[in-house]
């Protein structure tokens, strides 16, 4: 059984991370360029770590999937990120930051490492802005600020839609730097398909050269995730066609702890499903809500009207009538499930019936059309490209879609999992959002795990690892596992069947977003568990992978990925069949108080569930690490 | 409201560029596409072709793509001769079926250029600009070294240029647009943006020599004036940046021509 300790520091909240930085162990300078870390994945906390280490001075090896690092999908992230500046002289502090993410993860994060992130945030801010990130600025040239969800204060920091692609690109500056520059040995299209463990250390990676179909062993001192997050095991989603779960997934088959997997966010506010053909759903920021009025009308007859015609008598505008404090800005999994909830009594709008409007028609009468263009001209641009309709003219129709997990690889407060020498960062570990994740967080937290959190954590590591002691790549659990990863490819190109990968992949995304959705029973969790292993027994028989595996091939790639994905949702629906409460993302319907929100449990609950492999068809073991709230009252979320 | 005519499906024959990888010549192949609902996506219909490809033993149509939102850079087909196809200000990933009409003959092709050799099919290598970028797209900033944001005031007009150039998201239709095979509106935007901030005016001078020479280096012709590159650009980026390359070019070569470089450059530890 793996031990969770944590390794929180103790003393004061706002003492901890100073004293833990004035208390590790450090590498000295001649000494760093002796230890070899890997860096898997070179989205915001990838690229962050990988340039940030090669400038400490260790020897880096980044291993990228897509053809360039800038590809990653952070690149997509849109409305901001949110940093304790207190610019607007509106009360923002570290300790407010602090608390609204503690309480918009509705008390299922560690107290310390929120601390340390709302503490970093600031450090963010300048290291983007002195890299050159051309953040939104008012007349004085100083930087603007705008509001999110589930905070009461103006602290998101914003490039037009584009925030997340101007973050990427700022890491991808400095990774493109010290690539140049030697220090990092940078390899795109490579894929990680296992991590090899000696000793009970992790000390390196398989990899797939995507173009040539060769399989690759690299050894180094200490590994580092940054793969992102498993969204696209709902097969529709915001994710990036490419984002997988192999990387970690393969983690914890080698034995590190999988926490709260059952914590999926919901986006409230994306483009609604059109067909079956459909690939994706695209994201309409959450910072619309700004200015955007959420509603349905109050009738069910008026659902197909010209919404127009609607008079505002009529109209519900739902989340300012439950949640007048915060209204439109409420955090997602509320919104998320307000909006279904009025779906479900028949009131939702277009075609299918699952979709709420989004309303500018008060904006542009107090900005103008010019004004509201300013702001969200790209997202308008995007919505009329998708749909043909124009959110200048008539309202935007939306429905939640999967967005983000908060569930991850279990890390300790260095950001290493239960596996020495695992290190696993941004959206990849579970840490910093609890339950729920709150709007323009990810982005702070990708980019404080890669600058200014591995940096020191690492060598807390490495200073306990012998300069010179990695193994070397033809060990025998290197050949052991890249000899595994050929079996396995070999098996998926010989198989004889008929259905392509993403027939697989849609299936298994119906059944997780039916059972293990917005809304989730004991009964049609129990289903789905019954489900997938029946659909994962049909994909191995009936799947069609043509060509070969050694040469480019997308149906091999994506074969490999969905085979994790057919694993991964079940231990989903397992967490979330254990885990008997209502919490953030994840609502339980047998718990809900009266008026439909979250009911916790946290004498039974207030802990993260930490999953480990125990080989395949045994049931995994489910490891507890209790959450010990010092500092803050776990209480019932309140945004009325 | 969706226009009532976008709801009929279409139909559409396919001519794809075929080839298994770079040492082996390439061509077209005919596809039928059947039944298309005018509200997918044009990367949607391939998946759909792909499919069926798959369910019949054969190879799938390879192409690159990843965020299908027009942000990620990573979709590239030549659509009926133009690089991203039939829309303005739009990647591969952002055409609609809407776009064609039930016969149409659409002839799918990577981005042509000597710098973009095709992997397979319809993907080619890009790795030149991640080289043109290693040269010198960035400001020179440690983690831990930054002075407070808001030290440095910006003057608004000055960001907001800044970020239109930093809109590109590196697909390279610029390139496959000019009869030369020009990247300079790609390094173009990247010297903008770095160069109208006041934090990249320490490098700017190294900035634009590194960039431009390794884009001369790497087989990418130059600019003639035709601005097929800002037709093309699914970010609409003008062309305007490429007369602020070249002055900022001039500039450079000038100054560094005649400023005599400090011996304590190569140096000077004690």
């Amino acid at each position: 059984m793996a031990t969770l300790e944590s390794k929180t520091p103790s003393g004061p909240l706002a003492d901890k991370w100073r004293k833990h930085k004035a208390d590790i162990k450090l590498v000295n300078p001649a000494n760093k360029r002796k230890y070899e870390v890997i860096v898997v994945g070179a989205g915001l906390a990838g690229a962050s770590a990988a340039s940030s280490l090669a400038d400490l001075g260790y020897k880096v090896k980044c291993f990228v999937f897509h053809d360039s690092p800038r590809r990653a999908h952070s690149i997509a992230a849109q409305g901001g990120i949110n940093a304790a500046k207190n610019y607007q002289n509106d009360g923002d502090s570290v300790y407010r930051l602090f608390y609204d993410t503690i309480k918009g993860g509705d008390y299922r994060s560690r107290e310390a490492n929120v601390h340390r992130l709302a503490e970093v945030s600031v450090n963010i801010i300048d290291q983007c802005v002195a890299q050159g990130v051309p953040f939104a600025r008012e007349y004085g040239g100083l930087l603007a600020n705008r509001s999110f969800g589930g905070a009461q204060v103006s602290r998101t920091f914003y490039a037009r839609g584009q925030t997340g692609q101007q973050l990427l690109l700022g890491a991808y500056s400095a990774l493109m730097r010290t690539a140049g520059a030697g220090t990092v040995d940078l390899r795109t299209q490579k894929e990680m398909l296992d991590l090899v463990v000696v000793d009970g250390q992790a000390k390196g990676v398989i990899v797939r050269d995507l173009v040539t179909g060769a399989l690759e062993r690299h050894a180094a001192d200490a590994v580092v995730l940054a793969t992102g997050g498993y969204g696209n095991v709902f097969n529709l989603s915001t994710y990036a066609r490419g984002s997988n779960a192999t990387a970690i997934w393969r983690a914890y088959k080698r034995g590190a702890c999988f926490a709260n997997p059952c914590y999926t966010q919901i986006h409230p506010t994306c483009i609604p499903v059109s067909g079956d053909y459909q690939s994706k759903l695209t994201l309409m920021s959450e910072s619309l809500r700004n200015d955007g009025r959420i509603w349905v009308p109050k009738k069910k007859e008026d659902r197909l009207k010209d919404p127009s015609t609607i008079a505002d008598a009529d109209r519900d505008y739902f989340l300012e009538r439950m949640y007048p404090a915060f209204g439109n800005l409420c955090p997602r999994d509320i919104a998320s499930r307000a909006a279904k909830r009025v779906c479900d009594e028949g009131r939702g709008v277009g075609p299918s019936g699952l979709g709420v409007y989004l309303d500018f028609s008060d904006a542009i009468s107090r900005l103008g059309a010019n004004g509201v263009r300013e702001r969200y001209g790209n997202l308008f641009d995007i919505y009329h490209e998708i749909t043909a309709e124009s959110a200048y003219e008539q309202p935007m129709r939306i429905f939640p879609a999967v967005h983000y997990t908060m569930g991850g690889l279990w890390v300790d407060y260095n950001l290493m999992s239960n596996i020495p020498g695992l290190f696993v960062l941004g959206e990849a570990n579970f840490s910093d959002h609890g339950a729920n994740r709150l709007g323009a967080s990810a982005l702070m937290q990708g980019l404080a795990d890669g600058y200014f959190v591995i940096p020191y954590t690492i060598g807390d590591y490495l200073a306990t690892q012998k300069p010179g002691s990695r193994p070397s790549a033809d060990g025998a659990q290197f050949k052991a596992a890249e000899e595994a990863i050929r079996t396995m490819t070999k098996r998926f190109v010989d198989n004889q069947g008929r259905e392509p990968v993403s027939h697989f992949h849609k299936r298994l995304g119906k059944l997780m977003w039916e059972f293990c959705g917005m809304a989730r029973t004991k009964a049609g969790l129990e289903t789905a568990l019954q489900k997938i292993p029946e659909l994962r027994e049909e994909f191995w028989a009936n799947v069609r992978v043509p060509g070969s595996a050694e040469t480019l091939n997308q149906s091999l790639e994506q074969a490999g990925r969905v085979a994790d994905f057919l694993e991964l949702g079940e231990l989903m629906c397992r967490d979330a069949l254990t885990r008997e409460e209502s919490c953030g993302g994840h609502f339980r319907e047998e718990h809900q108080h009266p008026d439909g929100e979250c009911k916790r449990n946290d004498d039974g609950f207030g802990h993260v569930a930490a999953w480990e492999y125990r080989g395949e068809g045994q049931t995994p073991q489910r490891n507890v690490e209790a959450l010990n709230y010092e500092f803050v009252k776990m209480s019932v979320r309140n945004y009325k | 409201m969706v226009a009532a005519n976008t709801t009929q499906p279409l139909s559409i024959t396919l001519r794809v560029w075929r080839q298994a990888d770079a040492r082996q010549p390439g061509k077209f192949v005919e596809y039928q596409a059947k039944d298309l609902s005018p509200n997918m996506s044009f990367l949607e219909m391939l998946d759909v072709v792909n499919d069926q490809l798959t369910g019949k033993g054969e190879d799938p149509i390879a192409f690159a793509h990843d965020c299908r939102e027009g942000i990620c850079g990573t979709c590239s087909c030549t659509i009926n001769g133009k690089p991203h196809g039939p829309g303005k200000g739009v990647a591969t990933c952002q055409i609609y079926m809407r776009a064609f009409r039930d016969g149409d003959v659409v002839t799918v092709e990577p981005f042509r250029a000597a710098a973009f050799p095709v992997v397979k099919d319809l993907i080619t290598d890009r790795s030149a600009f991640d080289k043109i970028q290693s040269a010198g797209g960035f400001i020179t900033v440690r983690a831990g070294s930054a002075p407070e944001a808001n030290g440095m005031p910006v003057p608004k007009p000055d960001a907001d240029l800044a970020m239109d150039a930093a809109t590109c998201i590196g697909c390279g239709a610029c390139v496959a647009a000019c009869k030369n095979a020009s990247a300079m509106l790609f390094v173009a935007a990247k010297v903008s943006h770095l160069g109208l901030m006041p934090q990249g005016q320490a490098e700017r001078d190294r900035r634009v020599l590194a960039m431009v020479g390794t884009m001369d280096e790497l087989g990418f012709g130059n600019c003639t004036n035709y601005y097929e590159c800002s037709a093309a650009c699914p970010k609409l980026i003008s062309h305007d940046f490429i007369a602020r390359m070249n002055r900022d070019f001039l500039t450079a070569s000038f100054r560094t021509s005649f400023k005599p470089e400090s011996a304590g450059a190569s140096g000077g530890a004690a």
